[in-house]
C-alpha cells in the first residue's frame, strides 16, 4: 500500500474521464470545503472529490476505485453530526450535491422518486401543493440530502409518531460495492433495504430513492408548558404516555438550554421554568382536540402554558427548541452534542445522574432532549482556552453515553454511529454481535472500501473466520490488505 | 462427530426422533429438538453445525408449508419452550419476547396494559418468531406498517451457534446494523431467531369498520382512493374481490372521535358503519394457490381487472399499501402469476406438492442475496432451498 498517492493520480484522470475534469477537484483549497460534516471535530483533507452527475457515473467511479484499491466516501450535504461523511486523504470522496432532481412527484401512489442529493424540505415543497409531505424532519431538513438521510436512517422530532427514515423508504437504487446498479426493496427475498438504510454509506451508495409520502394532517395543535422542575416536566410526559396519546412530538428543555436559547433568538419561553415542555398532537380534527384537552390536564403542574393559535406561534414556540444546538454558543464557547437514548422512564434517575457528574466535574451539562422516546441530547459545555475542559468535557460526554448503555438504552438515537462512536460500540455490543454485524458488509463490501473505519472499531477482515482474534492478520503483515 | 445425533442431541436439550407430523413439505424430519432456553439453542445449534445437520426452525408451525420443501431436514429446533414474556416495560411502551410466545398470548398480556403489538396475525396460533421469520402482517399495516417497522431488537442464533443481538429495548437506535431487518422475513435460512423486541402502542379506546360494495374493479381503486386521501388517517383499507367486490376501513382512536371519523368515512363511501370487521377481514383468502402480490396501490385496478379471467380468483389485501394476498386454481397459476408480475411483484407462498411454479418471479438483488445467505450460512444448512433463488 505504499504508492498510494500515485494510485489516486492515476485514478484522479479515470474520474475526469468519467465525470468531466470541471466535476473533479484537487485543488487543495477547494479540497479543504470538504474535510469534515458537521461534526468539524474530525478533519481529514479528502485526496479527489469528484461530483457525478447520474447513478452510471457513480458506479464507473466506485469500479474505478475498486480496480485502484482506493476507498471511497459518498457525500450528501455534509450536516451529519458523528463524521459518517468524513473523507479520507488516501481516498475519493464522492459528492452527490449536483443529483438533486425530485425526479417524480406521485399523488396517485402517495410517493416521490428523488435523487440522493435533493434536500430533505425539497421533497415536502413539492408534495405539500398536493396535500401531502415526507414525514421524516431532521432538525437540518433545510440543507440535508435524502442520500444522507438514508445512511443515517435520520429522524427528527415527529418521529415519535411517525417513525424514522427507514419506515418511509419504499426502494432504492443502490451502486453496490461491485459499481452495479440495483434496486433493492423490502421485499421479495432478504430486507436488504432495511439492512441498507441506517449502514452509514458502508454498503454502498443511493442514487435514487422512492419515499412515501404522508397526507398532510387536518389539525395540528402545538402547546408549551412551563413546569418549575424537569420532574414534574417528565411526570407530565409519563401521565402523557399512559393515557394513550401519541404525540407527534414531545420535546423537553432544562433551565440551563431555555437560558441558552433566551440569549440566541429571545425566544421569551416562560421566566423562571426549571423545564419546558413542548407538545405538539396532529391527525383529524376530532381525535386532537379531544386529545390536546386532555394533554392540557395532564400538563396542569405546568405553572404556564401557552397554545399555538396559529402557524406563526406554533414557529415561535418551536424556535427556541429548534435553535437550542447552536444557541449554546452564547453561554459557552464550546460544546459537544451528545447523542444518546434511555428508556424513556428512566429519565428522572439518568438526569440526575448527570447532575451529580456536572457537579463532581465542574463542567456544565444542558438538556435537550426527545422525551416520548428518550432520546437525549445532552449539550456539554466547555471552553478550550482554559487547560484541561476540553478533555474533561470528553470525559463527561463519554460518562453520560456510559449512563446509557447502563439503562438499557443506546449510544446514538439518530445522529449515528460514524467515525466519532465507533470506539464505543463494544460497549454497547458484544464481539460476537459487532461479527455478526460484519458479516453483511463482508456480503456488500468484501474488499472494506465503501467508506471504511466507520461504525465498527476494528472489523474483521472478509473470509476471516469468525471469532477472536490475536495479532496482527497475516494478510495486513505480508501488506496485502490493510485493515480499514 | 462418530456419535448418532440424536444421542448428542439429547445432552443439549429435549429431543425425539421426528414423526409423520414433523415433516416439512413431505421432507421427513430426522429429529425434533426444543431448547428450553437461548443457552440451550445456542449449543444445539453449536452440535448441529459439528454434525452438518440441515436445520429448520419450527414456531408454532403454521406457516412451515409455505415456500419450497427443504432439501433436507435433520433436525426441527421447536421454539416451543422459549415461550417466555422477557420484559414489558409498559411506561416506556416496549415488549421483549423469546420466539416461541405465541402472539395470541402476547397481546392478552399486553392487554392488561392497554397496550398492543400493533400487528395482525393472518394465520391463527403464530408465535411471535413465525410472524417475524416469515414476515407477516394484516390490514393494519397501513398505519403501523409490518414486523419489520415494529420490530426494535432481535438476538439470533446463528448457524454456528453463536448467539448475536442487534438493535436493542429502546425504540429510537440507530447504533449498527439493524439485523433485525435482515432476518424479517427470511424463513429461517439466516439464523433462528431467539428473542425479538417491538415497540408497542397503547390500545384505542374504540374502534369502527366501514364497508361498501364496489360495482367493479375502478370503483373500488376509487372509494379506497378517497378514504387514502382524506384526512381521516384509518387504521386500515382493505379490498376483497371480486364477487362480491368489498371495501372496508377501520379507524382507531378516542371513544370521543371515532364514531365522527367513521361518520365522514360513510359519506365519502357510503355503505354502512359497525363494530364488526367484515368476516374476510384479516384471513388470508383461499386458494390452491396463495401468492403475495406487491405493487402500487393505483394498480389494484389492473389486479382486480386481470383475475376477472381467472375462474376463482380471489384478492385480498392492504388497498393502501398495495400488498395484497391472492388466492388462484392451480390450473394456469404460473401464467396469472407472470401477468401479475407486470405490474409488480408476486411470490407464492402455498402451492399443492408438485405444482410446477416459479414461486418468486424475478429478484434483481439476488446476486446479493446469496451472498447474504453465504456468510450468514456458509455450508447452506439453515432451511435449505426454501427461499428465494433456491437459498
Amino acid at each position: 500500500m505504499g504508492d498510494v498517492t500515485a494510485g489516486l493520480d492515476g485514478l484522479t484522470e479515470r474520474l475526469k474521464g468519467i465525470a468531466g475534469a470541471e466535476n473533479v477537484i484537487t485543488d487543495p483549497a477547494e479540497l479543504r470545503t470538504y474535510e469534515c460534516d458537521g461534526l468539524t471535530y474530525h478533519r481529514a483533507t479528502p485526496g479527489v472529490v469528484v461530483l457525478p452527475g447520474d447513478a452510471e457515473q457513480i458506479a464507473e467511479i466506485v469500479r474505478a476505485c475498486a480496480a485502484a484499491e482506493v476507498p471511497y466516501i459518498a457525500r450528501g450535504s455534509g450536516t451529519g453530526l458523528s463524521g459518517g461523511a468524513l473523507p479520507r486523504t488516501d481516498g475519493v470522496l464522492i459528492v452527490t450535491s449536483r443529483m438533486r432532481r425530485v425526479l417524480e412527484i406521485d399523488v396517485e401512489d402517495e410517493r416521490a422518486v428523488v435523487e440522493p442529493g435533493v434536500i430533505n424540505l425539497d421533497v415536502s415543497k413539492a408534495a405539500r401543493p398536493y396535500g401531502y409531505y415526507y414525514a421524516p424532519d431532521p432538525s437540518s431538513q433545510q440543507i440535508c440530502s435524502i442520500g444522507g438521510n438514508v445512511a443515517e436512517n435520520s429522524g427528527g422530532a415527529h418521529c415519535l409518531k411517525y417513525g424514522f427514515t427507514v419506515n418511509h423508504v419504499l426502494a432504492c437504487e443502490v451502486v453496490t460495492p461491485d459499481g452495479e446498479i440495483v434496486e433493492i426493496s423490502e421485499a421479495p427475498g432478504y430486507d436488504l433495504l432495511g439492512a441498507f438504510v441506517g449502514s452509514e454509506g458502508t454498503l454502498g451508495i443511493a442514487t435514487k430513492v422512492t419515499v412515501r409520502l404522508t397526507r398532510l394532517p387536518e389539525s395540528v395543535e402545538t402547546l408549551l408548558a412551563a413546569f418549575d422542575s424537569i420532574e414534574s416536566a417528565g411526570e407530565a410526559v409519563s401521565g402523557i404516555i399512559a393515557a394513550g396519546v401519541v404525540p407527534a412530538a414531545i420535546e423537553m428543555m432544562d433551565a440551563l438550554s431555555i437560558e441558552a436559547a433566551e440569549a440566541a433568538v429571545r425566544c421569551e419561553y416562560p421566566e423562571g421554568a426549571g423545564a419546558v415542555l413542548i407538545v405538539e398532537l396532529d391527525g383529524p380534527a376530532h381525535e386532537v382536540r379531544h386529545q390536546f384537552a386532555q394533554v392540557k390536564e395532564l400538563c396542569r403542574e405546568a405553572f404556564e402554558i401557552r397554545v399555538a393559535a396559529d402557524d406563526a406561534e406554533r414557529a415561535l414556540i418551536w424556535r427556541g427548541r429548534k435553535s437550542a444546538f447552536a444557541a449554546v454558543g452564547r453561554i459557552s464557547p464550546n460544546y459537544i452534542v451528545q447523542d444518546g437514548v434511555i428508556p424513556r422512564t428512566a429519565l428522572p434517575e439518568v438526569l440526575a445522574r448527570i447532575d451529580e457528574l456536572s457537579a463532581e466535574t465542574g463542567v456544565r451539562v444542558a438538556n435537550v432532549f426527545h422525551a416520548g422516546d428518550g432520546n437525549l441530547h445532552p449539550l456539554v459545555l466547555y471552553d478550550e482556552s482554559v487547560e484541561g475542559e476540553g478533555e474533561r468535557a470528553e470525559i463527561v460526554s463519554a460518562r453520560i453515553l456510559d449512563l446509557c448503555i447502563e439503562h438499557g438504552g443506546s449510544i446514538t438515537g439518530e445522529h449515528g454511529v460514524g467515525v466519532d462512536k465507533a470506539r464505543y460500540m463494544p460497549r454497547m455490543f458484544t464481539e460476537e454481535d459487532l461479527d455478526t454485524m460484519q458479516m453483511v458488509r463482508c456480503a456488500f463490501d468484501p474488499a472494506g472500501l465503501c467508506n471504511p473505519g466507520k461504525v465498527y472499531p476494528t472489523p474483521r477482515l472478509c473470509g476471516e473466520t469468525p471469532g477472536r482474534r490475536t495479532g496482527v492478520h497475516p494478510l495486513v503483515e505480508s501488506g496485502k490488505a490493510d485493515l480499514f | 462427530m462418530g456419535a448418532p445425533p440424536i444421542d448428542v442431541l439429547a445432552k443439549v436439550c429435549e429431543v425425539r426422533p421426528g414423526g409423520p407430523a414433523d415433516a416439512v413439505q413431505g421432507v421427513e424430519a430426522g429429529c425434533v429438538a426444543a431448547p428450553a432456553t437461548v443457552a440451550e439453542a445456542s449449543e444445539l445449534m453449536r452440535v448441529a453445525a459439528e454434525h452438518d445437520l440441515a436445520v429448520v426452525p419450527r414456531g408454532a408451525g403454521t406457516k412451515l408449508h409455505w415456500g419450497d420443501p427443504p432439501e433436507r431436514c435433520d433436525l426441527v429446533v421447536e421454539t416451543r419452550r422459549l415461550g417466555r414474556l422477557v420484559e414489558h416495560a409498559a411506561g416506556d411502551l416496549v415488549v421483549k419476547a423469546e420466539a416461541g410466545l405465541p402472539l395470541a398470548d402476547l397481546q392478552e398480556a399486553l392487554a392488561g396494559a392497554r397496550q398492543q403489538l400493533a400487528l395482525d396475525s393472518p394465520v391463527p396460533g403464530a408465535t411471535v418468531g413465525g410472524a417475524v421469520a416469515a414476515a407477516t402482517a394484516g390490514p393494519r399495516r397501513l398505519l403501523y406498517g409490518s414486523a419489520r417497522d415494529l420490530l426494535i431488537g432481535i438476538t439470533v442464533i446463528r448457524a454456528d451457534g453463536v448467539v448475536a443481538h442487534a438493535g436493542g429495548k429502546v425504540v429510537k437506535n440507530v447504533a449498527g446494523y439493524d439485523l433485525g431487518k435482515l432476518f424479517t422475513g427470511s424463513r429461517g435460512t439466516l439464523g433462528l431467531i431467539a428473542e425479538a423486541a417491538f415497540r408497542l402502542h397503547p390500545l384505542p379506546q374504540a374502534s369502527a369498520f366501514v364497508t361498501a360494495t364496489a360495482a367493479d374493479a375502478a370503483e373500488a381503486r376509487a372509494l379506497a382512493r378517497a378514504l387514502l386521501r382524506s384526512p381521516l388517517v384509518p387504521s386500515a383499507v382493505e379490498v376483497d374481490g371480486p364477487e362480491p367486490l368489498t371495501v372496508a376501513a377501520l379507524f382507531e382512536g378516542f371513544t370521543e372521535a371515532v364514531p365522527a371519523r367513521a361518520e365522514a368515512a360513510r359519506a365519502l363511501l357510503g355503505g354502512d358503519t359497525g363494530a364488526e370487521p367484515p368476516p374476510w377481514w384479516g384471513r388470508l383468502p383461499e386458494g390452491e394457490v396463495l401468492a403475495e402480490v406487491r405493487a402500487a396501490p393505483s394498480k389494484l385496478t389492473a389486479i382486480l381487472t386481470l383475475l376477472a379471467d381467472v375462474g376463482t380468483a380471489r384478492v385480498r389485501g392492504s388497498a393502501g399499501r398495495g400488498v395484497w394476498h391472492v388466492g388462484l386454481p392451480a390450473g394456469g397459476a404460473d401464467e396469472t402469476l407472470s401477468r401479475l408480475r407486470r405490474h409488480g411483484t408476486a411470490v407464492v407462498l402455498t402451492a399443492p406438492e408438485g405444482a410446477r411454479l416459479d414461486r418468486w418471479g424475478p429478484l434483481p438483488a439476488l446476486p446479493l442475496m446469496r451472498r447474504v445467505k453465504d456468510q450468514f450460512d456458509p455450508g447452506h444448512r439453515l432451511s435449505p432451498g426454501r427461499f428465494a433463488g433456491g437459498i
